[in-house]
């Protein structure tokens, strides 16, 4: 079903995890559905992206798009960052199942809401970046057992 | 990799050895059509007729009353369609629950198309049918009741008795998706007051593609495939042979070795559920602890999803099932998760493991391992847990 890449990505997750305190954290997605992104963004003076991390509650395609997408902006400008589109990630992993593009969408909007924290923090406007859609419910039930 | 732990048996079961002997000669040897008249066709017109006898005396039935169809599907499409149209006079209503099979669901929508008025009965949080509610739903034009005999999810088994004697006192049939529970419990058609039963041969190390509906004498049904004097000329085609001869012998092989097949998974299957629920946290049991099919376990892992915990397993040599929305290609998990109550998110989570007769206690040592172990990994991983967890911390900082 998934690409070499996919599974490399699933299997061998890069850049997993928090950063504390850092540049810009976005939360996309929504457990109903049964995908959340979470990214981390260590930003430095200049606009690079020196750090990212990530963690992801979703199937192998969404944890493998996360994945991608940190390496895709590790580096990178804000700007730079920006141009990181589902395709690219998609293309990226050698390609996804038609009904695991969503994951690659995910990836996508995980980065801006990211950015777009950041900015908000800083109070800076980043050319091209829209308010991300924060699908996530606020208030989620917790589950006790 | 070293070897395969299969554990999901509701899925499909592995062709027992002594079935496909069976089967091989009606092949190259015995091909003849029963239909014909030469001796080879005789062959295999009494495989049939042997084959027919030995389901029959599985569930206590009459012999006649065994139709041979391609599967659980068709069966279940077959009693439905045609009971619709046969008791039209009657009335259009049908009685189903939420949790049915596919089969079921799609077939009762296709009525409702068609001028059908469908109850779908909700269940308990165990995933049983509440009987107060059934006897409610029953109205002057309710002609049919289906009820399957066991959850192929959640493995809970539903009061058949009960919703017998009720049909019976109401005068309306009563159809019994019976795919998972043939060959796992026992099953007397005329104790159960059961007009119709599906079943299907692969659950119960059978061959796929064969299986039957048994239609007790006095139901009228129409016809489901014209063309034909096979099966009482009520399901035309030239019969599948090896397969129905296969069906016979695994029908036969399930019933011998029932008591002390499905004690011993039984007892498998409750040593891995109390050692998972123990041992991860956050774990909950889908379906009822006790009136459960001998083989099901169904467990929710909360903030996984289910399709990653899959790979994983399936890495390690484990093969499994979930409910979750990404094994079904749509966005919603399993409808029978649903059904009793879970959360979207912690039905995303849900382990299914079926075991089988061959299923060792190494096996469900190693499986209860990896399962921590990935379960752990997951929850390293997840944004849900991260929440959980530090929600945790705050709570106890203060």
């Amino acid at each position: 079903m998934y690409s070499e890449k996919v599974m490399d990505h699933f299997e061998h997750p890069r850049n997993v995890g928090e950063i504390e305190n850092a540049s810009g954290v976005g939360t996309v997605g929504n457990a109903k559905c049964g995908d959340i992104m979470r990214m981390y963004l260590d930003i430095d003076d200049k606009g690079v992206i020196n750090e990212c991390k990530f963690k992801t509650f979703g199937c192998g395609a969404a944890v493998a798009t996360s994945s991608m997408a940190t390496e895709l902006v590790k580096g990178k400008t804000v700007q730079e960052a920006l141009e990181v589109t589902n395709k690219a990630v998609m293309e990226a992993l050698d390609g996804l199942p038609p009904v695991k593009v969503h994951c690659s969408l995910l990836a996508e909007e995980a980065i801006h809401a990211a950015l777009w924290d950041y900015a908000e923090k800083k109070h800076i406007k980043i050319e091209g970046l829209e308010k991300p859609k924060t699908d996530i419910s606020e208030e989620e039930e917790e589950e006790e057992y | 990799m070293g070897k395969m732990i299969y554990l999901d048996n509701a899925a499909t079961t592995k062709t027992a050895p002594e079935v496909v002997e069976a089967m091989l000669p009606y092949f190259s040897e015995n091909y003849g059509n029963p239909s014909s008249i030469y001796e080879i066709a005789g062959r295999s017109k009494e495989a049939i007729t042997e084959a027919r006898e030995q389901i029959a005396k599985v569930l206590g039935a009459n012999s006649r009353d065994i139709y041979f169809t391609a599967g659980g599907s068709e069966s279940d499409n077959w009693a439905l369609k045609a009971a619709f149209e046969a008791y039209s006079s009657k009335g259009n209503h049908i009685i189903t629950t939420k949790i049915e099979h596919h089969a079921i669901l799609h077939t009762c929508e296709y009525l409702e198309k068609r001028g059908a008025k469908i109850t779908y009965l909700d269940v308990d949080q165990n995933g049983i049918v509440k009987m107060e509610e059934l006897e409610k739903a029953i109205t002057p034009e309710t002609i049919l009741i289906s009820i399957m005999f066991a959850n192929n999810e959640i493995g809970s088994i539903q009061p058949v008795r009960e919703i017998g004697m009720l049909a019976r006192e109401h005068g309306i049939l009563f159809h019994t998706d019976a795919v998972q529970a043939f060959g796992q419990v026992p099953i007397d058609v005329d104790a159960l007051n059961i007009d119709m039963l599906s079943s299907s041969a692969h659950k119960i190390n059978g061959p796929k593609g064969i299986g039957f509906l048994y239609i007790r004498k006095g139901v009228k049904i129409r016809s489901f495939i014209h063309g034909g004097a096979q099966e009482r000329k009520r399901r035309a085609g030239t019969e599948n042979v090896p397969g129905i001869v296969g069906y016979g012998v695994a029908a036969a092989r399930a019933a011998e070795t029932m008591e002390e097949r499905t004690g011993k998974e039984a007892e498998l299957r409750d040593y891995m559920i109390r050692r998972i629920l123990e041992e991860v946290p956050y774990t909950r049991l889908n379906g009822d602890p006790k009136k459960r099919l001998p083989n099901n376990i169904n467990i929710s892992f909360q903030f996984i999803e289910g399709e990653s915990l899959l790979i994983m397993l399936d890495m390690e040599g484990i093969a499994a099932s979930s409910g979750s929305a990404c094994t079904s290609g749509s966005l919603d998990p399993s409808h029978v998760l649903l059904a009793i109550g879970l959360p979207h998110e912690i039905a995303h989570g849900s382990l299914r493991l079926t075991l089988s007769e061959e299923t060792t206690k190494e096996d469900a040592d190693f499986v209860i391992e990896k399962i921590k172990e990935i379960v752990a990994r997951l929850r390293s991983m997840s944004p849900l847990y991260e929440d959980h967890m530090k929600k945790l911390a705050k709570a106890s900082g203060k």
